[in-house]
């Protein structure tokens, strides 16, 4: 689906769940940074940045902090009664501070075809990032081939992030312990050797 | 075979699969790991698989399953199987099952090419099935002529079935403990041969199965080869009083003479005797000395200070000799010797085989001595071996003047090939010699170990069922090829109506579930007619010829 042909339906749906925008990009991994300051999709949501050639990742980790890196965030609230009391005593404070976060890439578009390993070329600086409806959730899911590649991709809790993809997919499945098992298979494959680390996985998704 | 998800696996051609050769050699046979979601416990020992290979497709049996894992933590530290998730993923992944196959068969691209014995073996991810009904047909033939339909596959509905031909070529054997069928496998074999009609069974019926009727462990009552084919069986009796009293009809009498009896008769009853080696050999002694009717002058001979120079002329102990004259003096309570000669049985029964009859001797109420066995076959067998050696020669110029092949059925068979006396008896003779003479041997018997190691090789098809005293697995399997793993097949067998098959009548080894016998449906297979249908085919004949009411 190039961007030249998306439609308006398509471009409504496009802009339906848009959550961010590129502002840092690999082959390998992107970093958006949110419209609106705390939301960012959950770790291990499946979303999807650019319009020529959409790719996906998967969001592996999300930080809140200050926009300018000199001046970090101070408390604020020592002699406040509640958090809201906090924010309504300092409204500037969520124009100085963003949300961001990180997602392995792990697949993209080719025309109408999934193909479930990085693209050849990073997303684009600003892309749109938004959070992928339960359709496409269900249809990147349907073959596990992009596991590797999360397995594979540097971060702190990975098993974690797995488990989370794993949890929003089985909702996205109408038969979503069938759909466990046989991601938890292809899972098992993916990490030989490793028993623990899949059983603690499994255990996560009971 | 279902898979995890309930769904019934089948390839396009009909064959259910199981896995993907993973590892192997032609010595141990090719490791296959079994598809995630084929059940072990849906896959048995000595059942038939089928590998596609490259270019060619191999037959093989399936000899060993093993439960196996690719983390060594699984059985150090075996996960939470309240889990039904864990346990859904880790099968077929971690925890993983595999089959060993031992390649038999090769059956080339080329269908019209028979079957060849496998001498290589099919390459890695070459996928592996059951075999059809199409695989073991192309493999074993289909019932015709010359193959007998004797049971089937496990877990299949195809009939398998023996090469006659083959199987009557050479002695065979049939082994098993006791009550896991060897009678009912034996009748089954004797029908195959009968309806062949290329050979002639001689049966030693030691317990009256074979001949009238036999018992099943199920039903009282199985119909014997006379009720089934009358007018090609005689039966021969030993005890016209006991066939009298089961109101049964007899074809004839057998009695024995006391000058029948030869000093090879002594040396086979020597274990049962307890006879010394001496005190037998002394029976030759004895013939050497006192001629034609050495027997009957023997016990003839007075006590006392005769008998002692008897000894002293023989240079025997005094002990000895009259060890032999007690042993001797019990052939006088069969009442079936006679003095003198007895009834000229071996012309008679040789009458009825060259006639291309089937003769049943039945022992009555000696079938529970062995000692009246032992010397009615030993004694019957060697003078009709006689009889052939002589026919044989005589037509050694013309090929179409040989005798009638002929099977003769001994059970309790470790008593006449014990490896002590095999060398010297008739039936070792028979065994080794094979088919040189047109006599062939069906052995019979539940101790297969106590049978002569040469004599247990030259058998060319041994039928064996359960056996787990490993002396007597050791002894059916000597000498063939992949016998570690059959071992395993043949200790797993089920204790009735299953049999492992392997040797000549059939081009490999095959676990069979032997075909039904006993119900009218299973006596109509083959070939038995009742009476009333009988008379209806009569009249319906007469009246084709004459018209009807014509007679």
């Amino acid at each position: 689906m190039s961007g030249a042909n998306l439609n308006t339906q398509d471009r409504q749906i496009a802009m339906d769940g848009r959550v961010g925008e590129v502002i840092e990009a690999s082959t390998s991994e992107f970093t958006a940074q949110c419209y609106r300051l705390y939301e960012a999709p959950a770790i291990g949501s499946l979303v999807l940045c650019g319009e020529d050639a959409p790719t996906y990742g998967i969001v592996c980790e999300a930080s809140t902090q200050s926009i300018d890196p000199g001046r970090t965030a101070i408390p604020r609230g020592m002699n406040a009664d509640t958090e809201a009391e906090v924010l309504n005593s300092n409204p500037q404070i969520e124009r100085l501070l963003h949300t961001k976060f990180r997602a392995v890439i792990v697949g993209y578009r080719d025309g109408s075809a999934i193909r479930r390993y990085p693209p050849l070329s990073a997303p684009r600086m600003y892309s749109f990032v938004r959070e992928c409806n339960t359709l496409e959730l269900a249809d990147f899911s349907s073959s596990h081939d992009f596991l590797a590649t999360l397995l594979n991709a540097p971060m702190s809790g990975q098993d974690h992030v797995v488990a989370s993809f794993l949890r929003h997919a089985r909702a996205a499945h109408p038969d979503g312990h069938a759909y466990l098992v046989s991601a938890g298979k292809s899972l098992a494959g993916a990490l030989a050797g490793q028993l623990p680390r899949l059983s603690g996985i499994l255990r996560s998704l009971e | 075979m279902n898979g995890a998800n309930g769904r019934h696996l089948e390839y396009a051609d009909g064959r259910t699969p199981l896995g993907m050769v993973v590892s192997g050699s032609l010595s141990e046979g090719v490791k296959v790991r079994l598809d995630d979601g084929v059940s072990i416990e849906d896959v048995k020992v000595g059942t038939f698989v089928s590998i596609q290979g490259l270019r060619n497709r191999f037959l093989g049996v399936l000899t060993e399953i093993e439960l196996e894992s690719t983390d060594d933590g699984i059985t150090s530290a075996p996960p939470d199987v309240s889990s039904s998730l864990m346990t859904q993923v880790l099968s077929g992944t971690v925890a993983y099952n595999t089959i060993t196959v031992e390649p038999m068969l090769i059956i080339g691209a080329d269908t019209m090419n028979a079957a060849q014995p496998a001498k290589t073996i099919p390459p890695h991810f070459s996928r592996v099935s059951m075999a059809s009904e199409e695989d073991i047909q192309t493999v074993f033939g289909s019932e015709d002529a010359g193959h007998f339909y004797i049971g089937n596959p496990m877990d299949m509905e195809v009939r398998l079935c023996l090469d006659i031909d083959e199987l009557i070529k050479r002695s065979n054997g049939v082994f098993g403990k006791s009550g896991t069928g060897k009678t009912f496998l034996t009748r089954l074999l004797l029908i195959g041969i009968l309806q062949h009609g290329s050979a002639s069974n001689l049966i030693f019926d030691m317990h009256g199965e074979y001949g009238w009727r036999g018992s099943s462990e199920h039903s009282n009552e199985v119909k014997g080869l006379k009720q089934l084919f009358s007018s090609k069986v005689a039966v021969f009796t030993l005890d016209p009083e006991s066939a009298r009293r089961r109101g049964l009809s007899t074809d004839n009498e057998v009695s024995i003479g006391y000058d029948d009896i030869e000093p090879e008769d002594v040396e086979i009853l020597r274990d049962t005797w307890a006879l010394s080696e001496v005190a037998a050999d002394t029976a030759y002694s004895l013939q050497r000395k006192l001629g034609k009717g050495w027997l009957r002058k023997f016990l003839g001979y007075a006590g006392g200070d005769e008998f002692s120079e008897l000894a002293r002329e023989m240079n025997v102990p005094h002990s000895t000799l009259s060890a032999l004259r007690n042993r001797l003096n019990r052939l006088g309570r069969f009442g079936f010797i006679t003095e003198g000669k007895g009834s000229n049985s071996v012309n008679e029964i040789l009458n009825y085989l060259q006639r291309g009859m089937h003769v049943v001797l039945e022992f009555g109420r000696y079938g529970n001595n062995i000692d009246a066995y032992l010397l009615i076959a030993n004694l019957l067998t060697r003078r009709i071996h006689d009889r052939y050696v002589q026919l044989s020669e005589q037509a050694s110029g013309d090929p179409t003047q040989q005798p009638r092949p002929l099977v003769i059925t001994i059970e309790e068979a470790h008593k006449f090939l014990s490896p002590a006396i095999a060398k010297n008896t008739i039936f070792g003779n028979i065994a080794r010699e094979m088919r040189k003479y047109n006599v062939t041997l069906l052995v019979v018997d539940q101790r297969p170990s106590g049978i002569d190691d040469e004599v247990m090789s030259q058998l060319g098809t041994k039928i064996a069922c359960l056996l787990d005293n490993e002396r007597d697995t050791d002894a059916v399997l000597s000498g063939v090829s992949g016998s570690r793993k059959l071992r395993t097949v043949l200790a797993r067998l089920e204790s009735n109506r299953q049999a492992l098959v392997f040797g000549h009548a059939l081009p490999m080894p095959v676990v069979i579930q032997t075909r039904e016998y006993g119900s009218a449906e299973s006596y109509r297979e083959l070939g038995f007619v009742e009476a009333a249908e009988l008379v209806k085919r009569a009249k319906r004949d007469v009246d084709v010829l004459f018209g009807p009411g014509g007679c």
